[in-house]
């Protein structure tokens, strides 16, 4: 019997690459008909030493300096609280609701469970039809969560009490990538989903019509991750990749406003600071870094001789004054953003640690690993 | 991740190298350089000053940070009462 998920992906077109040919038309006004590629590509050499030598002149200080005045910071304690066990195989991603106790999170194995956190009871269970379920997350409204990998889509599944209900039978086919789904958020509301993929692109889609509203194109290779920017500072959202760059995009306008390229290795995760002005990125090359959007460059970069392994994901407290990642050698580093520092060293997963969120009160965080369990940590 | 190696480094434009596709790059390349260098920005000294001060003027409603109070906290057990 043919799943229903599949009839519905001849219903989607989705056009990233139209939407990208009008944004480039529009970038060739102003250009001369006669140029040629040698001259192109001397005037892009001259412009991105110019970059350089804009962003240099403001380079007066590094941030740890600054921040010596500020008070170091005391021992932290801090313990596994929860254990959600249930998954069959790696957790891959996982979330928060806004109610700050519900946490969704998928797995390799296809499955996607929504817990309660303080009871560490599961509330639902959903089988996707494909495997690696790389990208979940919660609808703003607690009523719905959305997910994909494997499948190249984001699929919304509404969220209901009715033990007679099947979760699977309402689910809705929202995005259609041409590879893997990495990512994926809701907006502001539980209208609009944005993701990233494996083809390289970000797209923007209203959840209801399954349309495409936005595509963002400029990354060179897999995007694997994106972060919204709080919703004070407006409509950008940041996206990492394979290609070693982190890229801030104009959600309307679908133009890349700021980039930066500074990683060694692939961007695993990127997270904006509370404020909206700065974001942070985990890499393959075993290094976090915080980069400052008005400033626009790299202030700081969270490393030790002895981390070798990447750090797959990064999240902020509260205060944006705590890093936390979780990094490939099993651990969660927490970081003084401020002084860089390293101030603790959390043990307690059996594999990777492949996902990491604060809550949104900040009064917890929650990391998913690739020992099929998920901890809270206080 | 794991998944990455196995998709290998995908270029997202997938075109064939004809030299129309690559002066369209070219182009595209020269315009977002051109967006890009003429944003305005200001000095890192200034930029970490604000950093700094929204950790400062945050601090205190930052619970991971500040350590609260086990009562306060639904996931750190909380003591209970015993009769001796």
């Amino acid at each position: 019997m043919e799943p229903s998920w599949a009839l519905q992906s001849l219903d989607r077109i989705s056009l990233p690459s139209l939407a990208f040919e009008n944004a480039a038309e529009m970038a060739t006004e102003g250009l001369h008909e006669n140029e040629t590629l040698a001259s192109l590509k001397t005037e892009a050499e001259s412009l991105k030493g110019k970059l350089e030598e804009e962003r240099a002149k403001l380079h007066d200080v590094e941030l740890h300096q600054v921040a010596e005045r500020v008070e170091a910071l005391g021992q932290f304690v801090m313990k596994t609280r929860r254990t959600l066990k249930g998954h069959g195989n790696k957790v891959l991603c996982m979330d928060w609701c806004k109610d700050k106790r519900r946490i969704v999170s998928s797995s390799q194995d296809g499955k996607v469970i929504v817990w309660d956190s303080f009871t560490t009871n599961k509330e639902h269970a959903v089988t996707m039809p494909c495997t690696w379920v790389m990208a979940c997350a919660y609808a703003p409204s607690g009523c719905a969560i959305a997910c994909g990998g494997l499948d190249n889509k984001c699929s919304v599944y509404p969220l209901t009490f009715d033990k007679n209900e099947n979760m699977a039978a309402k689910k809705k086919s929202v995005a259609m990538h041409t590879n893997y789904l990495s990512a994926c958020s809701f907006t502001n509301s539980d209208m609009q989903i944005l993701t990233a993929s494996g083809d390289g692109t970000c797209a923007l889609w209203d959840v209801e019509s399954g349309q495409l509203l936005q595509s963002f194109h400029g990354h060179g290779a897999d995007v694997l991750c994106l972060d919204l920017a709080p919703s004070e500072t407006g409509n950008t959202f940041v996206s990492g990749g394979c290609d070693k760059k982190a890229m801030v995009w104009d959600m309307r306008s679908g133009q890349c406003i700021q980039s930066f390229e500074t990683h060694d290795s692939d961007i695993n995760s990127v997270r904006y600071y509370p404020s909206g002005d700065a974001f942070a990125s985990g890499s393959d090359d075993a290094t976090c870094r915080l980069y400052d959007l008005r400033a626009d460059r790299e202030v700081a970069i969270y490393s030790k001789e002895s981390i070798i392994f990447g750090a797959s994901s990064v999240d902020f407290s509260l205060s944006g004054r705590l890093l936390f990642a979780g990094y490939n050698d099993y651990t969660i580093n927490v970081w003084d953003v401020l002084k860089g520092s390293r101030v603790s060293i959390l043990f307690g997963h059996e594999n990777r640690v492949s996902t990491l969120r604060v809550s949104p009160d900040g009064t917890a965080f929650c990391s998913g690993s690739w020992d099929h369990t998920l901890r809270i940590w206080a | 991740m794991f998944l990455k190696s196995a998709s290998g480094s995908l270029k997202m434009s997938g075109k064939t190298a004809s030299t129309t596709n690559n002066i369209a790059q070219a182009r595209r390349t020269v315009q977002q350089l051109r967006i890009e260098a003429s944003i305005e920005r200001i000095k890192v000294s200034k930029a970490s000053a604000d950093l700094m001060l929204y950790c400062e003027e945050h601090a205190k409603k930052d619970p991971l940070l500040m350590g609260i109070p086990a009562s306060e906290n639904p996931f750190k057990d909380k003591k209970t009462c015993v009769l001796l």
